[in-house]
């Protein structure tokens, strides 16, 4: 029993909350301008919960054969099947968590069933003012795989100046068949022995080479829809741009961190204690259908206004104290909720400090189980072990999405 | 005989020092028969990885999946016992960093993991050395140490028991706490662990740590063995799991495919990476991955070379590191800046997390540093072709033809005749080495 089907009713359902967060950040013309791109692309955004999907070109819809309703909202693995390379999705999965562009071929399956190779090339979009990643942008071109080159297996530390982070090179094309083999030599195509190009075989190479042009263009196609973020975001006052131009802020948390803490489908907040006020710095989205409240009337607050008129006050100073010394601490305290009832609810409240990799603390969290809501059954944790997995969980995210070298 | 000294780890706030370890009477919560009677464990039974095959195969993600219920009781259990104290220092308030360069080597400046004691004499020179109870072993540990139960359930769902009791007469397998963790979350993995099995790998307790790699559901919980003389503290089998949420340098590593089982398993070597090391992955079942990997390890055991496995990628890669670290050492051939450092390369430092006791080698850790470390533990070219052929014929490979660009090599085992996959096993007896890489197709 997976701790991830407990229910959480979202305020929004999922599609409103992607349509929304893009609306605001480029007004509802940008849909438009880049429906008129010619280019396979898609954008997501890694602040929403499972790093969804938020706008699919048309050329995508089309190579994928999928509409647009049914790809908003996923997250980019559902392309991936069986034989996509596992190191390739390490490769993406490192990028979006180091915040960086990435190039890589990649094995795709159609909503038929059927796979093809393309190049994936995908960049951060940041935030101008404040250096936090807004979006990513993934370019998608399809790679014939019929003029493929064979070259020299590279390994890493050959040619080490020609290699950056965004470029990896696998080597050649290799085909694992089942009868025959290749005879291979340098810089000549291959020489099937039997089964030609058909997409059984397909999905059985390793890798898949794009060629110089295949490249080229993706590029372009990167650079064109960045200028139509750019330009649309400075319609809505938020700009963009494909570098990050100041150093993310304070209360900024890293993309890579706040997918971290997307995993953790229990309710809890991370507050800051290096800003006046403590403000909460992240909220799950449990959090929010627990209080009935929207994200965005959370962030940047004190978590007080959870409390109300008979909220016991000895209670909040225990908590003042705790975290003053920088201690664990666990409380029943009654909170007013913003739900449609404004019912109040008893909130067995856990709070920790959490360091980060310099070993210094760096937030705390909350973790807020509604009382009457304990669950005795057998098949379960016990409550006390799901509320305190929270904090591991987000122990173990805060710490290492601090460790990346930027 | 060889010999080196060093410090052991110490893993249980049960463990002395060797020298003084005597038979403590009872009191102590432990797992011997003085203490067993009415304890209880949750128990976790994971799911059978046949009959829930589909699952694993639709995972593939680029994103990392929701928390899983294994990984809720392990942080869970953990975050209790770190609440009360039973380390023996704050994992989370050692400083670490990534160390820029091309692999990201992770470097961790930990004071408190080293004991500043009188370093003991350990035997190098045997990987295979029966049990010793009158040793620390993992009988003794305190109950409170221990997390859960874990097994390999009979059918494709988990199922979950809070409070189960211990049977002596029902060999279980335990998750325990590790009080010297390199990471937050870093726990034992100790398969049977009443029947004090030693310090060497065989095909279901193997096979239960793939189970539990699969189990987690997260690509960044690893893991790892070492066996005796590649840096194992206690003769008593058991593995190591934790956290780090960013690939090792280790599964970065670019790696070539030397060849294919009959069962699908493909094995390839790493190319590149300081320590030589092959990587098991593929397979039509996991079972047939794990069985292949212990086939492996069991030919390494026998023929007296130590080495590390690595389960990453929620049991999909397996990495196999033989190493001869210590035997350097005790000959003295291991360089002084090296030494000096008291790092020993065990199975985290080879997959690149550096644990460093001293300021000096934290604040100009650089990846040429662990680099240099590192391939002191690495066989040599030679040696490792020499140890691969031994693996191979142990395992039986496939007549399938390798390209290495523009030749053609074929693999050959040196036994003539037909070798029947599925019996293919060998569990004793010496393999003749020294063989060249010559080699019989296999019909």
């Amino acid at each position: 029993m997976s701790l991830a089907e407990e229910s959480s009713d979202s305020v929004f359902t999922e599609k409103e909350e992607e349509e929304e967060s893009f609306n605001r950040r480029y007004t509802l013309w940008i849909k438009e301008a880049l429906d008129e791109l010619p280019h396979n692309f898609t954008i997501t955004d890694p602040f929403l919960s499972g790093h969804p999907i938020v706008f699919a070109s048309l050329g995508f819809l089309k190579m994928t054969g999928y509409s647009r309703a049914e790809v908003i909202g996923r997250n980019g693995k559902f392309f991936q099947g069986p034989k996509t390379n596992r190191r390739s999705i390490m490769e993406i999965r490192e990028a979006i968590r180091e915040e960086r562009s990435v190039q890589v071929s990649l094995l795709n399956y159609r909503k038929s069933g059927s796979p093809f190779w393309m190049l994936f090339h995908m960049i951060p979009v940041f935030g101008r003012d404040d250096g936090k990643v807004i979006n990513f942008v993934a370019v998608q071109v399809p790679i014939s795989g019929r003029d493929h080159h064979h070259r020299k297996l590279t390994s890493v530390g050959d040619d080490v100046s020609s290699l950056d982070h965004s470029e990896l090179v696998f080597g050649s094309c290799r085909r694992e068949v089942c009868f025959g083999n290749f005879v291979q030599h340098q810089d000549h195509r291959a020489l099937p022995v039997e089964c030609d190009d058909d997409e059984q075989g397909l999905e059985d190479w390793e890798y898949c080479e794009a060629s110089e042009s295949e490249k080229l263009r993706a590029a372009e196609a990167i650079n064109n829809v960045l200028s139509v973020l750019t330009r649309y975001s400075e319609l809505s006052g938020r700009l963009v741009c494909g570098k990050r131009c100041c150093l993310r802020g304070v209360d900024c948390l890293s993309s890579s961190l706040v997918i971290s803490l997307g995993r953790i489908k229990q309710s809890f907040v991370l507050t800051n204690p290096c800003i006046p006020d403590m403000p909460i710095i992240y909220a799950s989205d449990a959090f929010l259908t627990l209080t009935g409240y929207k994200r965005h009337e959370v962030l940047g607050q004190n978590c007080r206004f959870l409390s109300g008129v008979d909220t016991d006050s000895s209670v909040l100073y225990e908590m003042k104290e705790c975290i003053l010394k920088g201690q664990s601490c666990t409380v029943q305290i009654l909170n007013y909720s913003n739900r449609k009832d404004k019912s109040t609810f008893w909130n067995l409240l856990h709070i920790s400090p959490v360091r980060n990799a310099s070993g210094k603390t760096a937030y705390f969290v909350g973790v807020q189980v509604e009382a009457s809501c304990r669950n005795t059954e057998s098949k379960e944790l016990r409550p006390e072990t799901k509320q305190l997995s929270v904090v591991g969980a987000v122990r173990v995210a805060v710490r290492s999405s601090f460790m990346v070298t930027c | 005989m060889l010999k080196i000294k060093r410090v052991p780890t110490v893993v249980s706030n049960y463990q002395k020092d060797e020298a003084a370890d005597e038979s403590v009477g009872c009191g102590r919560n432990c797992l011997g028969a003085c203490c067993i009677n009415g304890a209880r464990l949750p128990l976790y039974a994971c799911k059978n990885l046949e009959k829930s095959r589909e699952k694993i195969v639709v995972s593939h993600e680029a994103e990392e999946p929701p928390v899983a219920f294994l990984e809720s009781l392990v942080l869970g259990e953990w975050e209790d016992r770190f609440q009360r104290g039973l380390f023996r220092y704050d994992v989370t308030a050692c400083e670490t960093k990534v160390i820029p360069g091309k692999y990201g080597f992770v470097a961790q400046l930990n004071e408190g993991r080293h004991l500043k004691k009188r370093p003991t004499e350990f035997r190098v020179d045997k990987v295979l050395q029966s049990f010793d109870g009158s040793k620390f072993n993992f009988t003794k540990v305190g109950q409170e140490e221990l997390l859960f139960q874990f097994e390999a359930g009979e059918d494709g769902q988990v199922q979950f028991f809070p409070c189960m009791p211990l049977d002596p007469e029902n060999s279980f397998s335990v998750v325990a706490i590790n009080v010297s963790p390199i990471e937050y979350g870093h726990v034992l993995l100790i398969p049977r662990v009443l029947d004090c099995l030693p310090q060497r790998i065989d095909h279901k307790s193997l096979l239960l740590a793939v189970h539990m790699a699969a189990e987690a559901a997260n690509p960044y919980f690893r893991l790892g063995y070492n066996s005796l003389g590649a840096f194992a503290t206690i003769n008593h089998l058991h593995f190591q799991a934790y956290y780090l949420a960013m690939p090792f340098p280790l599964e970065r590593a670019p790696t070539k495919k030397m060849v294919t089982t009959v069962s699908g398993v493909k094995i390839s070597e790493l190319l590149n990476y300081p320590v030589r090391s092959l990587l098991f992955e593929g397979g039509s079942s996991m079972q047939d991955l794990s069985d292949t990997v212990s086939d492996a390890c069991v030919c390494l055991q026998n023929d007296n070379i130590p080495f590390n496995i690595l389960i990453a990628d929620c049991g999909r890669q397996i990495f196999v590191m033989p190493q001869c670290y210590a035997e350097k050492q005790a000959l003295g051939e291991v360089s002084p800046e090296v030494l000096e450092t008291q790092v020993n390369p065990a199975v985290w430092e080879i997959s690149g997390h550096m644990v460093l006791k001293r300021k000096e080698d934290y604040e100009g850790a650089s990846e040429e540093n662990a680099w240099r470390l590192l391939a002191e533990a690495s066989l040599s070219e030679e040696r490792f072709k020499e140890v691969n052929t031994l693996i191979f014929e142990a395992i039986g490979c496939s007549d399938q033809e390798e390209d290495l660009e523009g030749t053609i090599v074929h693999l050959q085992i040196p036994n003539g005749g037909v070798v029947n996959q599925k019996s293919n096993r060998i569990h004793g007896g010496p393999i003749t080495n020294g063989t060249t890489s010559e080699c019989i197709v296999l019909q």
